[in-house]
């Protein structure tokens, strides 16, 4: 789900401190440094970097193509091999059958059998594609704040790995606390209360 | 600075607790909104609410689903102690429609359907197309972010403990 998605889930960020130089040729830098590289890497699980939101499959940051208006716009791209246990069965049962016919015993060790399976996963993931997933970002440099298109857990962690990697600025998630505490223009004061507070139950 | 994870755990209760007084802002004061967006026509709970209620360590969870669902079931969960987790809401300005899920621990919008914006018919479409979606999810944020603070700022105060949690529990047990 991304931008120009008819449903879409966000997760909000507030980016912290500054880039040093211009803006546009620093991120252009990061984001072409830390692409997701173009040629897949055969034997790799999963690779994870910056694309074009404009060509997802064929990242371009070129003419600063990713800048919007103000504001700017490009994805995270996770392609990652999955690999359907039910093969992993498949494969690892006619190898072991395969051991076992060869050396003519009735049984192998339990360390052979996990060497068997690790051959096994390695060798798939060198055959197997790696499904691609993008993730579009708004990223509004003039007000600190960047729009995430996704609520999954490991899409998020990835971004904020990889946004501190390529830029060196850390992302804070939006979540109750954090924007209570850095958006919502609190007193000292009331930023000590909400650090007090606890839970109220309206029956209470 | 509280560590992260751990602020998010500890505090998750108050975007439930705000959740909980926007549905009672929004059957009791809708008006108040119109001056954290003028344009605001109106703003109603949609086809989905969640309650939890985790009292004595256990947790119950009440889901209310569909188009014109009673939400009385809600309020009885309410009267009992619980929170709202999960709210769908339909924001209306003008012409203008945006229909999202809100949730509470995160605040993370879900389900965001925004109101028309042109077709992309050449690649040429795509940047006016881009700044229309941009604008548009900009000021659901700005709706969102005011109300959260508008929230926070009466939670932290003498007022929510003296007068509005009174006010909540007298609106769920009336209705």
């Amino acid at each position: 789900m991304g931008l120009l998605s008819s449903r879409m889930s966000i997760t909000r960020y507030q980016v912290t401190g500054q880039l040093d130089g211009s803006v546009h040729e620093t991120v252009y830098q990061g984001l072409k440094q830390h692409a997701i590289p173009k040629i897949e890497d055969d034997g790799a699980e999963a690779s994870v970097g910056w694309t074009s939101f404009e060509t997802p499959y064929a990242p371009d940051f070129e003419g600063y193509s990713f800048v919007f208006g103000t504001d700017m716009v490009f994805a995270l791209r996770i392609d990652k091999k999955s690999i359907p246990p039910k093969l992993i069965q498949k494969h690892y049962a006619l190898y072991v059958a395969k051991r076992l016919a060869d050396t003519g015993r009735h049984y192998l060790s339990g360390n052979e059998k996990k060497s068997i399976k690790d051959h096994v996963v390695n060798t798939l993931v060198q055959r197997i594609p790696a499904t691609p997933n993008v993730y579009d970002l708004v990223w509004k440099y003039d007000t600190a704040s960047l729009w995430f298109f996704s609520n999954l857990k490991a899409a998020n962690e990835a971004l904020e790995t990889l946004f501190i990697k390529s830029f060196n600025l850390p992302l804070i998630r939006l979540f109750p606390y954090t924007t209570a505490d850095r958006m919502a223009g609190l007193s000292d004061k009331e930023r000590d209360v909400l650090r007090k507070l606890e839970k109220n139950r309206p029956e209470e | 600075m509280l560590d992260i994870a751990v602020a998010y755990n500890r505090y998750k209760f108050l975007g439930n607790e705000f959740l909980t007084w926007l549905w009672f802002m929004i059957e009791t004061d809708q008006s108040s909104f119109r001056q954290h967006d003028p344009d605001l026509v109106s703003l109603t709970v949609g086809n989905r609410l969640v309650l939890e209620n985790t009292h004595n360590n256990a947790k119950e969870t009440v889901t209310i689903k569909g188009d014109n669902a009673s939400l009385e079931e809600g309020l009885v969960a309410l009267t009992k102690g619980a929170t709202v987790t999960e709210i769908h809401l339909s924001y209306k300005t003008g012409a203008q429609t945006w229909k999202f899920s809100l949730k509470g621990e995160s605040l993370n919008i879900s389900n965001l359907k925004l109101p028309e914006t042109g077709p992309v018919e050449t690649p040429d479409d795509i940047e006016g197309v881009v700044l229309e979606k941009v604008y548009l999810i900009e000021k659901l944020i700005g709706l969102v972010n005011n109300l959260f603070s508008h929230f926070i700022h009466l939670r932290v105060s003498d007022t929510w403990q003296n007068q509005t949690m009174s006010k909540i529990k007298k609106w769920a047990t009336s209705n």
